[in-house]
């Protein structure tokens, strides 16, 4: 079995309030030196079989559709082969 | 007169709508999300709540309702569709609204009576406005932030598709947008209430009906 790994950020361009909130926490639990804190999603999709081209394509086309909006969102997909 | 409004699951105000669409004078009609057959509805309204939980995104589920479908069809023909809060997710999740609505700036749900300006009352379901008709209705989201690129909001501005702006920002929406509308006029999405502003009784106001009896007309005049 394989796994699909597919991240996503919210564009730079567009607020975090999630993002701010915990660099708040942050300052006010003393870890000190951060600049920024951004969140976002991580989705593990683990497949059937094996992860063959055509099937990544499908799940990157998934990606686009449904995981990620590219109206406010980036994704980046990577895939794990050898979880069991 | 037919008013259609789906119920997707975890919608909250479809009831309120419905109510609202009988007070305007229409027929109300219950859309089911699971059903792509709109029953012969002339208007329909996506409504507010939380549907399937906000989970992904709001909005982003909803999207791919068989009602959807059938929606995202017939309002490319004309249709006039009014999201309402969710409904407005669900229709920038369409891809039929630009832009996104994301978490309000100030990270708190926020529920107050919210001043606002009609911007363009030539839309299929804000005639009944004057123009820079300023009105009072209910307000309560959560992700209520209207965001779009630069760009985009330039030409929602420049084609006169800002149908609504906050008077006084309540949640971070870039430009103070609170309600847009697609080219033609007949899709229009708004983050507050009108359905909950249409009675004396319940309402603050009774500013929301306009949106109501203006769909009315449309239909009528179409």
């Amino acid at each position: 079995m394989a796994r699909v790994v597919v991240d996503v950020m919210l564009k730079p361009e567009i607020l975090d309030p999630q993002g701010k909130a915990v660099h708040g926490a942050f300052g006010r639990l003393g870890f000190d030196g951060v600049a920024d804190v951004r969140q976002g999603k991580r989705f593990e999709i683990t497949l059937d079989g094996e992860a063959t081209e055509e099937r990544v394509a499908e799940i990157r086309k998934a990606a686009d559709t449904l995981l990620a909006n590219s109206v406010i969102e980036d994704f980046t997909l990577h895939v794990e082969s050898d979880a069991q | 007169m037919k008013i259609g409004v789906v119920t997707f699951p975890g919608s909250l105000d479809d009831a309120d709508a419905r109510r609202a669409a009988a007070v305007a004078g229409a027929e109300a009609v219950a859309l089911w999300h699971g059903d792509a057959d709109l029953l012969g509805v002339d208007a329909v309204v996506l409504p507010g709540g939380f549907s399937y939980g906000d989970y992904l995104r709001a909005g982003a589920i909803s999207r791919f309702a068989p009602v959807m479908e059938t929606i995202i069809k017939k309002a490319g023909e004309g249709l006039p569709v009014l999201g309402i809060c969710n409904g407005f997710q669900v229709l920038c999740e369409s891809h039929l609204l630009p832009g996104a609505l994301i978490k309000n700036h100030h990270r708190k749900f926020v529920c107050k009576d919210q001043r606002l300006r009609i911007e363009n009352n030539t839309t299929a379901w804000t005639s009944d406005y004057d123009a820079n008709h300023e009105i009072t209705i209910v307000l309560k989201n959560q992700d209520g932030s209207f965001v779009a690129d630069e760009a985009t909001l330039d030409r929602l501005e420049g084609e006169g598709r800002v149908v609504a702006r906050y008077l006084g920002n309540p949640n971070g929406s870039y430009r103070d947008i609170a309600g847009i509308s697609n080219e033609r006029g007949n899709v229009v999405g708004l983050m507050p209430h009108p359905e909950h502003a249409v009675e004396n009784l319940t309402g603050p106001t009774t500013d929301g009906l306009g949106f109501f009896t203006s769909v009315l007309k449309a239909v009528v005049a179409s």
